[in-house]
């Protein structure tokens, strides 16, 4: 038995949001995962986007693979619907579900395991087709579940904890993402909160394919000198770009920093992103100059964190499939039955 | 003019037959013979006589050989009625030798002669009749294109008049057909007529197979199962399709969309009210449907065997959470390329046992277009009713043919069934919710939709490893009461799928027959020619699993029973032998499983060899 709920009792005094909710209310049971994993800290992440954005819990749908990433949806969120499906077939599951009612906001929480290797096809397909949607890996570079193998993720020459040496090249997802056509990609690491909940809230206001690709050591099997996901190592190579803050529509938008270090980016539902810029000349809208830029870093050694890339008016897949504005799965008989006498017609033709 | 006399040997008597025999037509792949073919087929339709064409056709696009042979029957059978061709237009050098020898003695070979053929290339028990198509259509046409598409027409034109196919009929088919394009219609009269007029200046009657006015056909349609399901798809609500495309159920999909165009598009705002996802596999395609469904879309993919095998992890989870899955297969011969584009009946236990764990699913089986159309509909309430993937088993004989079937009716006052779904009044209203409850008894529980409630009736969905309230659980007794509970469901569903149908004999008799979908019209005709011999069977055809109390009782009620069946292995008898524990001594297999359609004689030929000699009837 590994459930276990976490008592409902609030401080009186515990902070509300617009909604009324405080952050208890995103929370869910406890989690079984080790002490100090990466991936709880991203769950606290995610506890606080949606709270400080005053999303109502139920309007998030939350949706996972099979590793210990995609375990985590049951620890966060506890009054929202949540799906734990099959193993790197996140993609496709959320995919449906937003077909069916465009109104929710989806988040996918996946691993390295989950979509860089038995899921990448569907990885990469969900980012081509543009489905609104909020896209982590909690990217640890192992397989934790089953004790300790390499992941696709894991840099070529990183040593496993038995001392193994990974001759494989590593897959960068978000390189794949910006190549595929997400419209928002980003990169951050679980030990940096301050990075990640305004990356994550940008996500989640924004209407198109999102991903996020969130370093998280595992404090169990990849956490140890000679890895390339370990704690240590992450903040000794992490070459932050930026740093957000996320302005909801109706605040007053006041910049105080030096012209050429913040950047002001409304997306399409009239959010604000306050973009504190730590490299002046990168363009955060250009695809092509994100790829090069992650590739030269990437080879000088330095993991690039931030919003890499933002397309501020997203084309999201009910576009393309020029769907009703009303979800499908609230559409009546009326809608979806054409009736009897056009049976007959069509009777009529076949003859 | 060379070999457009008839020849017929002593021994064999020139074939004489009104309103029934069977035409083949050999041609070659994308040669445009499609549209004059199913004009053909068509012509016999306008004149009252039932016809059952059957596309033979290899995985190409160009220039291998395909076949569509005509089944033309004023007695009504639809069903392939087996041994030779009565009459071949063999338009295909390539199989020319192999369409030569698949003649009946004493039938006809209609074949253009304008370069001439030696004398070895013949039979001399069969009417050679030979036309200059080529020679025609390239004296009066000079463009390639035209001379290859209006050859097929001319040829149409000459088989009319030689067997005295009605004419105004052709014509108008040909004015429907181009509707709005009067040149069109014009320049394929006229290649009518040049087809027409040669045969009436140059032959005399060489032909013994005769057309005539009849009105068997009645309110009847002619379709093909794989649109009637779609339409069934459409009428069932279904607003989400994700689908891989896969012979022979590809054009299913594309019927969904092509009848989504016509009847679910807002007049108001011009769109969609559908989604159509071509996904990049089945796994995809399957996870797409599963994903829409939890989240209170119908949706719905029609795939393959191997389409079936590449879900097979994703079906197991919508068993287990319990998700309102509607899966077409259209049954082919295996995987790979080459056979799957041939008929089979070889998915029966891949579908009702998919997955891994104990699971058992619920199949609709579909015996022609008609029920492909209301199974199709009633699938979709299936599903949200028993909250479980349900499988509308076609097969390429069904799916990819047009097929003479009754028409098509909707009662207006017919509502979707959306099942147990638990509102946010029902929950604000005290309504105890737990996602795995069986409140009801029958093994259903309630589900709410994501989005529902702000803060009750949110449920965590996974495999098996939950407790009724849906809260994680590994314990072995929660396990347990959640697979007694799936079983209870899979009883409930026995009650709820279409019985089977029993078609009595006319006396009482200790022989019967089961079978199901496409080889529906071959065993009707095969039991009046078994009758004749003494052979008096009651039929039982199938058209659901889990199976009703009325299946086991056909069983008891009979001394032998022949399961007949269109694969190796006899799937539904072993369904039957596991399900019902029936003593696999009692059902004698018959099975077919060549790719092509079952036939009336080859059933009647099986049953009859089988027969224990002390049930038959003396006659």
């Amino acid at each position: 038995m590994t459930f276990i709920p976490k008592p409902k009792l609030h401080h009186p005094d515990l902070q509300k949001n617009a909604l009324g909710f405080t952050r208890r209310d995103y929370e869910g049971p406890v989690s079984t995962l080790c002490a100090g994993c990466g991936h709880d800290s991203i769950s606290a992440a995610i506890v606080k986007a949606c709270f400080e954005l005053d999303i109502a819990p139920h309007r998030v749908a939350k949706l996972s693979g099979i590793g210990c990433s995609s375990k985590t949806p049951t620890y966060f969120l506890g009054a929202s619907h949540g799906f734990n499906s099959v193993h790197g077939r996140m993609p496709s599951v959320l995919t449906g579900a937003n077909l069916a009612n465009k109104d929710l906001i989806y988040l996918g929480v996946s691993g390295d395991g989950d979509s860089a290797s038995i899921g990448l096809g569907q990885f990469a397909h969900s980012m081509r087709r543009g489905v609104n949607m909020v896209y982590i890996v909690e990217n640890n570079g192992v397989y934790g579940l089953t004790k300790g193998q390499f992941s696709a993720t894991s840099d070529k020459g990183a040593k496993s904890k038995r001392g193994v040496v990974n001759s494989d090249e590593a897959i960068d997802l978000v390189g794949m993402a910006l190549q595929l056509g997400a419209t928002f990609v980003g990169r951050s690491f679980s030990g940096d909160k301050a990075q990640l909940v305004p990356l994550i809230e940008a996500a989640l206001k924004h209407e198109g394919a999102a991903f996020i690709d969130c370093i998280s050591p595992c404090v169990a099997f990849n956490n140890h000198e000679g890895s390339t996901k370990s704690f240590d190592y992450v903040r000794e190579h992490n070459a932050a770009l930026n740093y957000l803050d996320v302005i909801s529509g109706r605040s007053e938008i006041t910049v105080d920093y030096a012209p050429g270090e913040v950047e002001m980016v409304t997306q399409h539902d009239g959010s604000t992103l306050k973009l504190r810029k730590l490299h002046p000349s990168y363009d955060v809208h250009d695809r092509v100059a994100a790829l090069t830029y992650m590739q030269e870093r990437a080879a000088m050694g330095e993991i690039v964190t931030g919003l890499l890339y933002v397309d501020p008016n997203p084309r999201d897949m009910h576009g393309y499939l020029k769907t009703v504005d009303r979800p499908l799965n609230e559409l009546s008989d009326d809608a979806l039955i054409p009736g009897g006498s056009a049976l007959e017609r069509l009777n009529a033709s076949l003859r | 003019m060379l070999q457009q006399v008839d020849r017929v040997t002593p021994g064999a008597e020139r074939l004489q037959r009104v309103n029934e025999f069977v035409v083949k037509f050999a041609n070659v792949n994308g040669s445009g013979s499609a549209s004059a073919n199913a004009l053909f087929a068509k012509t016999v339709l306008r004149m009252g006589v039932a016809v059952t064409p059957r596309n033979i056709f290899p995985s190409n696009i160009q220039g291998l050989p395909t076949w569509y042979e005509v089944r033309i029957s004023e007695a009504g059978h639809l069903g392939a009625r087996g041994g030779g061709v009565d009459l071949m237009v063999a338009m295909n050098p390539q199989t020319w030798d192999q369409d030569v020898q698949s003649i009946e003695p004493g039938g006809y070979l209609f074949y253009d002669n304008t370069k001439p053929m030696p004398a070895s290339k013949f039979r001399d028990d069969i009417v050679v009749v030979g036309v200059p198509l080529t020679r025609m259509t390239n004296e009066a046409y000079s463009d390639p294109r035209q001379r290859q598409l209006f050859k097929n027409i001319v040829g149409l034109g000459a088989l009319a008049a030689l067997i005295d196919m009605d004419i105004p009929s052709i014509e108008q088919l040909l004015s429907e057909q181009f509707k709005g394009r009067d040149k069109l219609i014009s320049a394929n009269i006229q290649a009518l007529h040049m087809g027409l007029d040669w045969v009436k200046q140059n032959l005399g009657d060489p032909i013994g197979l005769k057309m005539r006015k009849a009105d068997v056909v009645g309110d009847r349609i002619f379709i093909d199962g794989n649109a009637a399901a779609a339409l069934g798809a459409v009428y069932g609500g279904a607003t989400v399709c994700a689908w891989y495309p896969i012979t022979p159920s590809s054009s299913l999909a594309e019927a969904f969309q092509r009848y989504c165009s016509r009847y679910r598009v807002d007049k108001a705002t011009g769109k969609n009210n559908f989604a159509i996802v071509q996904a990049e596999d089945e796994l995809s395609s399957i996870g797409m449907v599963i994903g829409a469904a939890w989240n209170g879309a119908r949706s719905f993919t029609a795939t393959s065997g191997p389409g079936i095998s590449l879900m097979q992890e994703f079906i197991g989870l919508a068993y287990f959470a319990e998700i309102p899955a509607v899966i077409f297969d259209v049954q082919r011969s295996g995987p790979s390329t080459g056979m799957p584009t041939r008929t089979q009946q070889t998915d029966i236990t891949a579908c009702a046992y998919a997955s891994h764990g104990d699971t058992k699913h619920v199949l609709l089986i579909p015996e022609d277009p008609y029920e492909c159309f209301e199974f199709g509909a009633l699938a979709f309430d299936l599903a949200d009713r028993l909250q479980t993937p349900i499988f509308v088993m076609l097969d390429l004989e069904i799916g990819m043919n047009e097929r003479l079937t009754r028409p098509f009716n909707w009662d207006d006052s017919r509502k979707m069934d959306r099942g147990k779904v638990m509102t946010a009044a029902d929950l604000d209203a005290g309504k105890k919710f737990g996602r795995y409850l069986d409140v009801d008894g029958d093994g259903i529980a309630y589900r709410t939709l994501p989005g529902t409630h702000p803060t009750k009736g949110a449920f965590f969905t996974r495999g098996t490893s939950k407790d009724a309230m849906a809260r994680y659980s590994e314990e072995g007794a929660d396990y347990q009461e959640n697979m007694e509970r799936l079983l209870k469901k899979h009883g409930t569903a026995a009650g709820l799928v279409p019985p089977a149908i029993e078609r009595k004999a006319d006396r009482p008799t200790k022989l019967g027959a089961i079978y199901y979908g496409s080889t529906s019209p071959a065993i009707v005709e095969a039991d009046q020619m078994l009758a004749e011999q003494g052979i008096v069977l009651d039929l039982l055809r199938v058209r659901a699993f889990p199976f009703g109390p009325e299946v086991e009782a056909f069983i008891a009620a009979h001394d032998q029973v022949f399961v007949v069946e269109q694969n190796r292995d006899g799937q539904l008898r072993s369904l039957l032998i596991n399900e019902l524990e029936i003593n696999p001594a009692k059902l004698t297999k018959v099975v077919h499983y060549d790719g092509t359609p079952i036939t009336a004689r080859f059933i009647a030929g099986g049953i009859a060899e089988k027969t224990k000699p002390s049930l038959k009837v003396a006659s």
